[in-house]
């Protein structure tokens, strides 16, 4: 370029006035990735397309939320991926793609972004009980090589479930449909669902229907982490019943 | 550092200076390489050309489709069907063909060892291990020793319907009592029994051993199930007690924490999850692992 003029008036530039003041610079720079962000974000929120229309997907249980909070609290998410992605391998090995529809009442998502270990989005109901107690205990105990660390505390820890309460409250100002009723009887849906059926399933389940509910601990209701672990993991990816599920109504 | 005077040459003269003065230190205002900045610019023209192509910009109540109306979503479902078209001639022959026949011919016998093999290390491998050889409360299925039988349509129903599986009507059910925990036996008692049960596959027994009391406790408590000679009940999923395989292990201390607990594994029902087709072949690859009877 033969420019040796720098201060040629044309607009093309003027970019140097944001190369030499710094806060110009940064505020060029929030503006531009602003407008990106907006562009990106704002319109899955007023799309009607973004979450499919599915049956089943309901909220979490207080047990299943319990579960996804310490899966949260322990980094479970660094690892493991939910978010089947619409690619054939991925389909073959795992089950139907995720959708958007069944992550809906997750704040925040746990898509991830990272598979260390496998996705977990399908993982409810393709392992017993037992197994994920053993694998949770110590992962090499039923997949030598497997390098997930153990989680041998959970299943000696008991569950606090005092403020679930509290967490469904927040997430109802998110705007996941808990009622004033699924957040006053939260401790003790908990507890029926995490025991064989003392009376009060047949009132659980119409709160939350097709939760799983038995004798998780095998130690009459006193529940500890791990069960609340393994009751949010059968959960996973089990709510849309993909035989009824419309495929082409929800391609786009 | 061969030419000195070359290296010296005041570059001011080829490009001029952006016009700074910091202390006597002048910034040279030295363009971008050019085909950097061509680089550049046709990055940009690709994203234009992206834009027209595929979904990209949201609108007020949709968004723009791009001119093929290429989605993710469509793409899958065309691909999957283009699985299901190669393999298609062989999954219907191993759909509408018996599971005997499929072992018979051995050109489907190889397709659906294949296709069993896949669906073994994704599905049955974390319990069973990669080479079907079990852990530690979950079956082998190398050998010849069955829970709930090795016939090529015993597995089949057992991976159908699985094993003490809720959500499945038909799953595979039997519960052994939790002799300890519930208090149906005594301390005492568990351990004469448990001497006994290993006595069955000729296993030293503790020299203290009771095993007149063990079994009577055998005969009342656990041959209804198990066998009078603890050869099991396969009807009931009830483990063979006087060979040398064992599901949890032949120590005693585990006999008794078996005796104690009560209740067994669980499988899960795969008719939930997999195709028929699938399920078939996988019922082929076990039964043909070694121990198919």
């Amino acid at each position: 370029m033969a420019n040796l003029t720098p201060h040629k008036p044309s607009l093309w530039h003027r970019h140097a006035i944001f190369e030499k003041n710094s806060i110009i610079l940064i505020i060029g720079i929030l503006v531009a990735i602003s407008i990106g962000g907006l562009v990106e974000v704002l319109p899955l929120f007023y799309l009607k397309s973004t979450i499919e229309t599915v049956e089943g997907v309901r909220p979490y249980s207080p047990l299943e939320l319990a579960g996804r909070n310490i899966y949260v609290r322990e980094g479970c998410y660094n690892c493991h991926s939910q978010m089947v992605r619409p690619l054939r391998d991925e389909v073959e090995r795992y089950g139907h793609y995720s959708l958007a529809a069944e992550s809906m009442y997750d704040h925040p998502f746990q898509w991830g972004s990272k598979r260390t270990g496998p996705d977990i989005a399908r993982v409810g109901g393709k392992y017993s009980d037992d197994w994920h107690r053993d694998h949770l205990r110590n992962p090499r105990s039923v997949v030598p090589a497997s390098i997930m660390p153990g989680y041998p505390w959970l299943e000696q820890t008991p569950l606090n479930i005092a403020h679930i309460g509290e967490d469904m409250a927040v997430l109802s100002v998110e705007g996941v449909p808990y009622s004033q009723e699924m957040i006053a009887s939260a401790v003790s849906d908990a507890k029926t669902q995490g025991s064989a059926d003392d009376g009060s399933t047949a009132s659980f389940l119409k709160r939350y229907p097709k939760a799983i509910t038995r004798d998780l601990g095998g130690n009459g209701g006193k529940l500890t982490e791990a069960d609340a672990l393994i009751a949010y993991l059968q959960l996973l990816g089990t709510q849309v019943d993909f035989k009824l599920y419309d495929d082409k109504a929800n391609i786009r | 550092m061969t030419n000195q005077t070359e290296t010296n040459v005041d570059p001011r003269k080829i490009v001029g200076t952006t016009g700074h003065d910091w202390d006597g230190i002048e910034e040279l205002n030295t363009p971008l390489p050019r085909w950097w900045l061509w680089t550049f610019y046709l990055t940009i023209i690709w994203a234009l050309g992206y834009w027209v192509v595929y979904p990209a910009i949201p609108l007020a109540t949709s968004f723009t489709k791009g001119v093929f109306g290429w989605t993710s979503r469509e793409q899958v479902v065309k691909d999957l069907e283009g699985l299901k078209n190669l393999r298609g001639p062989m999954t219907a022959k191993i759909e509408t063909v018996s599971l005997q026949d499929i072992e018979k011919t051995p050109e489907l016998l190889s397709f659906a060892r294949a296709q069993g093999a896949a669906a073994f290390a994704v599905n049955c491998s974390p319990c069973h291990g990669a080479g079907a050889q079990g852990f530690k409360g979950y079956p082998n299925l190398n050998d010849d020793d069955w829970l709930w039988g090795g016939s090529l349509d015993a597995i089949h129903t057992t991976l159908q319907n699985g094993i003490r599986w809720d959500a499945n009507k038909d799953t595979r059910t039997s519960m052994m009592p939790a002799f300890g925990k519930e208090g149906l036996l005594k301390p005492n008692e568990i351990s004469a029994a448990a001497d006994y049960v290993r006595s069955l596959s000729g296993l030293p027994t503790e020299k203290d051993a009771d095993l007149k009391l063990g079994q009577k406790l055998f005969t009342e408590n656990c041959a209804a199930c198990h066998g009078e000679n603890g050869e099991g009940n396969q009807d009931v999923g009830a483990p063979k007690l006087n060979d040398k395989v064992w599901l949890y292990g032949p120590e005693k201390a585990t006999i008794i924490e078996r005796i104690t607990l009560g209740g067994g594994g669980q499988m899960p029902a795969w008719s939930q999850r997999l195709d028929s087709p699938t399920i078939k072949s996988l019922a082929v690859y076990v039964h043909t692992l070694g121990g198919g009877q």
